[in-house]
């Protein structure tokens, strides 16, 4: 039997009033991958992510989750999964053991495995010494933990994170990456929602770039920047003479684009072929570079050049 | 095929009653209200207007302790809406909408915990209210008829107040907007004062306003000892209530 996908998304759309916020999106998100949604402020990401852990009804299409459908068994399917970040939330009020023990309780633990599963929960995200103090007293990083640990309770298949480490230090950030990988391998399935192109690029297996509620790109970080931005080879030469000498030396070996800035020459290639190409022709022409960078595409230029954002 | 479980009804409203319990614990200014106000009112009323009203405090407390029950009980009613809508918007409804709980277990849990407010608030009006000399003429099993009933209109009006609380912007505004509900119920009603002392368009005002109907079937089992017809009218109300705003809240609950 084939293995149903993690997610399975049909032109799912969401209308509110006349304002269409996600148009015609499909995609598929595989058991056990990290699935970014990528977009800009506004762009419709965190209505898809609504509308996958049923917070939201879709206008139309349909979603799958592991095989089930999500409207017609939803009580069931929540049992699949679990939701932390921008809209989830710990209950102020309450010290950490208790927000861990309610939500084991309401996720269908019995009262003791409520209590060994809190304590466990407790020790893995490093929150034990503050577990009976209330949340007022803890810190940003503490409650982002807090919050991962509540939707882990039930050791959910698939996990949801609403911009993970929006508004974290670095040092926290880093912490939740780490985080994210340690459930990867534990073969969670993980969709989060990002504006940092560097977090995506960083965790995700697959990207789906939203734009103004319509996916403008789906594929791995890699083929999203083959895909909008080639490879860059940066020169310097000894002087600006030099550097437009060479211009001509190299228009003659690929037929990228090539600039130059003072005694600088970038030139775009595809192929590591055009590499020698173009050293050959400096050799021949006796130019000789003081420094090469050859610069891979960023997802910043994907994203600039796919993305229009709101403002 | 994978596993998928759903938790009972059962477990999940007690579960959301036993949260609620938590909070008002490590918070207990959220019982001030149903404890420092009746006594404050029982108080400020009893020694400030008994004179003027009714010549001494022993014979305005008949009239007084039954009207302070029903206010005390309608403020407790009003922390519904307000609760709700302080969950709303700290998003902790988002994650419980995610958990494999039937759907109205946390407002059904807010509701349960509501009749435990509502006591409290009932037994400190009373207890209050005996202190200061008040001694129900029918004995202590009328009175605890009585508490059952009012406890029980209360805790349909804390469907009202739910319902507010889901549609409400903000808890401060249902705080305030229930307060002048509260206010304008209890004080145009017969609670304080004896009708027969108003003028005639108050009058009309004040046998209309349905806290009067509440306040005359608590004040005759009291002090006569025997289930009047205003009773059965105030049960039937609290019934009626129920069976409009209960499926309407649940509804709106669901669709937010």
């Amino acid at each position: 039997m084939k293995t149903a996908p993690a997610i399975a998304i049909q032109t799912l759309s969401k209308k509110f009033g006349q304002q269409t916020a996600v148009d015609r999106v499909s995609f598929n998100v595989e058991v056990g991958e990290v699935f970014a949604l990528l977009g800009p402020n506004g762009a419709g990401k965190t209505t898809i992510l609504r509308m996958l852990t049923t917070l939201l009804k879709p206008t139309s299409g349909t979603i799958q989750v592991l095989g089930h459908n999500l409207q017609s068994e939803s009580q069931a399917v929540r049992s699949l999964f679990g939701l932390a970040g921008q809209y989830a939330s710990v209950d102020e009020d309450l010290t950490a053991r208790e927000n861990l023990q309610t939500f084991s309780l309401l996720n269908g633990l019995t009262f003791r495995e409520a209590r060994l599963r809190t304590q466990e929960l407790l020790e893995e995200f490093s929150l034990i010494n503050s577990a009976d103090k209330l949340l007022a007293t803890f810190s940003g990083g503490m409650r982002r933990r807090l919050d991962l640990s509540i939707s882990l309770i039930a050791r959910p298949k698939i996990i949801f994170l609403d911009e993970p480490t929006t508004g974290l230090d670095p040092r926290t950030r880093e912490q939740m990456w780490k985080t994210i990988r340690q459930l990867v391998q534990a073969g969670t399935t993980v969709i989060l929602t990002t504006q940092y192109l560097e977090e995506a690029d960083q965790l995700a297996d697959h990207i789906a770039l939203i734009d103004h509620g319509k996916l403008v790109a789906l594929g791995t970080p890699q083929a999203l920047k083959e895909k909008i931005a080639s490879k860059k080879l940066n020169l310097t030469f000894q002087n600006e003479l030099q550097a437009t000498q060479a211009v001509q030396a190299i228009a003659e070996a690929t037929n990228g684009i090539v600039q130059q800035t003072d005694n600088m020459v970038n030139v775009s290639f595809n192929e590591v072929d055009d590499i020698t190409k173009i050293l050959t022709n400096l050799q021949v022409a006796k130019l000789s570079a003081n420094d090469i960078q050859i610069k891979q595409p960023s997802l910043d230029d994907v994203f600039f050049a796919m993305t229009v954002g709101k403002n | 095929m994978l596993e998928t479980h759903k938790t009972s009804i059962f477990k999940s409203t007690l579960t959301m009653a036993y949260r609620n319990l938590l909070k008002t614990l490590h918070n207990p200014d959220k019982l001030l209200d149903v404890v420092i106000q009746p006594i404050l009112f029982m108080l400020l009323f009893g020694y400030l207007f008994s004179g003027a009203i009714a010549g001494n405090v022993y014979a305005y407390l008949p009239t007084l302790v039954p009207g302070i029950l029903m206010q005390s009980l309608i403020s407790a009613a009003t922390g519904s809406g307000t609760q709700i809508s302080d969950d709303f918007s700290t998003g902790i409804f988002n994650r419980l909408k995610t958990l494999p709980i039937p759907q109205v277990a946390p407002l059904a849990g807010q509701l349960l915990a509501d009749i435990l407010r509502l006591l409290i608030a009932a037994t400190v009006s009373l207890t209050t209210g005996y202190l200061m000399g008040w001694r129900p003429a029918a004995g202590l099993g009328w009175a605890i008829l009585v508490v059952i009933l009012d406890v029980f209109l209360g805790w349909a009006l804390s469907w009202i107040f739910a319902l507010y609380g889901l549609f409400a912007k903000s808890s401060t505004m249902v705080e305030s907007i229930s307060l002048m509900t509260m206010l304008l119920l209890v004080f145009l009603s017969n609670a304080f004062v004896p009708v027969k002392t108003l003028p005639p368009f108050m009058k009309i005002l004040v046998e209309l306003n349905p806290v009067s109907y509440v306040i005359n079937a608590s004040r005759t089992i009291l002090n006569a000892g025997f289930w009047p017809t205003s009773a059965w009218i105030v049960l039937g109300a609290g019934i009626v209530i129920i069976s409009i705003f209960a499926p309407l809240t649940v509804l709106v609950y669901k669709r937010k």
